[in-house]
């Protein structure tokens, strides 16, 4: 479904990116992780159009996506989400939902029947008339997913939709999670909860300053002492055996 | 949730847009067709600088465009004025389109956008100047025939008729906006343009066709201009305090809603009007006309619309 090849940003002297190769495969869930800073963000920028890459190919269900603007990719099926919630804020949120459900329905009835539907799915039900600004953090992620979703999307990127939830919210999340890729969409998510990137992912890549270092099934990840030292600081993978 | 008052709003407002038509007072006429024509104007500015977020200072570019191809057309092509009205709209919307491409194409938004469309106001007054075709600095006169078959009305009442037609359209089209696909689309790239286009929206494509509705509706505003005073120089067509106008009546009674624009071009006109009426000292009406404005603005930064509990934007 997605097929990533040698992409690389650079900003200014910081090179963000480097050489990422990631394929996600039709139906399933993957993950791209890795500590603060990795390049998970600009990676899925370069990804969905919103950051033009350096060098590499991205090509989605076929078709090579480089350099196609943002509303281009999404109209072909990739929607994205934001880590820093974009809603609009004047808007209430069945409408906010109703501009994703209205990129392939064009009657203004049929998109807000098929926005509320999905929002009352995400839990957003007794919201739906409420302006967004006035929701909580949790309820702003789930509007992310909530406009993504309502596109009718072949391959969803989740940035970090469970960042800031508690507990309970994030077992719900990752519950949905595991629904809409049932119902057949491809998912590629970063996140830094690892409760939810273990239960969710087949496939796990770890990215550490801009460089793929590992990947594999979440279990196999979890021991990789490159990982390890990565996220805890080298070292870290031999002290932890000792102890 | 505002629906009830919206409509009980409407019904007054029909009401209101009657009574010049009872009254055989050609000042009362001619005062009703101004403000009609102001909220006209407003109501188009308002499709692009209210529902789009796209704030113009230069609309006066597209009304002067629309005046020009119609006093041009009539007088040195011997077209019939009627006949103008459909070119003043493809070319003040061909005019909306371009420059709105060209901007947006080049990023600019906000204060920059705004001067970028006072600079083609600027330059289109120049060019009016410099031009033989525009007639220079001295203007068009057009032939006085007052006939239907020629577009001239000795009754303003029927000038007045023809600001509310052209009210009417503007109105329909922002409703249009309000309930359909597009106008969604061109809310949500005002709100946040990233998400918007993250969700399959051509955030471009949709700015520039915003306005270009404006400026075509505008450039029928024009049209009406030239064929009620039969004249048209550079400064009455581009001027800056044209395009202030215009979006102060739409801001006043309330950007980005429905009937914003209907209550500011009220408002706008009653107030300039009363203070021109209850003070005669030179200079000073102008003053608290402005200083009434400047309170509105500052009291109520969602316009009068907020005021009259109909102010959910769309």
């Amino acid at each position: 479904m997605l097929e990533v090849r040698g992409l690389s940003r650079r900003f200014g002297g910081l090179r963000a990116v480097r050489g990422l190769d990631l394929d996600v495969p039709a139906g399933r869930i993957v993950a791209l992780i890795g500590p603060n800073g990795a390049g998970k963000t600009t990676s899925f920028a370069m990804i969905a159009g919103f950051v033009r890459p350096d060098a590499g190919r991205v090509r989605f269900a076929g078709t090579d996506v480089t350099g196609w603007p943002p509303e281009r990719i999404a109209a072909s099926g990739m929607v994205r989400t934001f880590q820093i919630t974009q809603p609009f804020a004047g808007l209430t949120v069945a409408e906010n939902i109703r501009v994703g459900a209205f990129l392939h329905e064009p009657h203004a009835r049929v998109a807000m029947a098929r926005a509320r539907e999905v929002g009352t799915r995400l839990g957003l039900g007794g919201l739906l008339d409420r302006p967004a600004a006035s929701l909580t953090l949790a309820g702003r992620k789930r509007l992310e997913v909530a406009r993504a979703l309502a596109t009718r999307p072949r391959l969803l990127l989740l940035d970090e939709v469970m960042a800031g939830l508690t507990p309970t919210e994030v077992n719900e999340t990752v519950a949905l999670v595991r629904t809409v890729c049932d119902e057949g969409v491809t998912i590629l998510l970063t996140e830094h909860v690892m409760q939810a990137v273990m239960a969710l992912a087949e496939t796990v890549y770890v990215l550490a300053e801009g460089a793929l270092i590992a990947r594999g099934p979440p279990r196999t990840i979890a021991a990789d002492p490159r990982v390890i030292e990565a996220y805890l600081g080298k070292g870290a993978a031999a002290r932890l055996a000792d102890a | 949730m505002f629906r009830h008052r919206e409509s009980a709003l409407v019904a007054a407002l029909l009401i209101l847009a009657l009574v010049p038509f009872a009254s055989s007072s050609q000042f009362v006429a001619n005062l009703a067709m101004l403000t009609a024509v102001s909220a006209a104007l407003g109501q188009a500015w308002n499709i692009a600088g209210g529902f789009g977020g796209l704030t113009s200072f230069g609309h006066a570019a597209f009304f002067g465009l629309g005046a020009y191809t119609d006093a041009i057309l009539q007088t040195r092509y011997g077209w019939n004025p009627w006949l103008t009205l459909p070119a003043a709209a493809a070319l003040g919307g061909g005019a909306g389109w371009l420059i709105g491409a060209s901007s947006f194409r080049a990023g600019l938004r906000g204060s920059y956008f705004a001067l970028v469309t006072l600079a083609f106001a600027q330059a289109f007054e120049t060019l009016a100047t410099s031009l033989d075709i525009t007639g220079g600095g001295s203007g068009i006169l057009v032939k006085l025939q007052p006939a239907p078959a020629h577009f001239q009305f000795a009754d303003r009442r029927v000038g007045y008729a023809l600001a509310l037609a052209l009210l009417a359209i503007a109105t329909v089209a922002a409703h249009r906006l309000r309930v359909g696909r597009f106008g969604a689309r061109l809310v949500a790239v005002r709100e946040n343009e990233d998400a918007a286009r993250a969700l399959g929206v051509r955030a471009l494509r949709v700015k520039a066709a915003a306005l270009a509705l404006s400026a075509a509706i505008t450039a029928l505003g024009g049209v009406l201009y030239v064929q009620s005073y039969l004249y048209i120089d550079p400064p009455t067509a581009f001027a800056p305090e044209r395009s202030v106008e215009m979006l102060l009546v739409a801001m006043i009674g309330g950007a980005g809603t429905l009937l914003g624009p209907l209550l500011g071009a009220l408002v706008v006109h009653a107030i300039a009007d009363t203070t021109r009426s209850l003070i005669a000292i030179p200079g000073v009406a102008p003053m608290l006309y402005g200083v009434v404005l400047l309170a509105i603005i500052a009291f109520l930064p969602g316009g009068v619309a907020r005021l009259a509990g109909i102010g959910a934007r769309a």
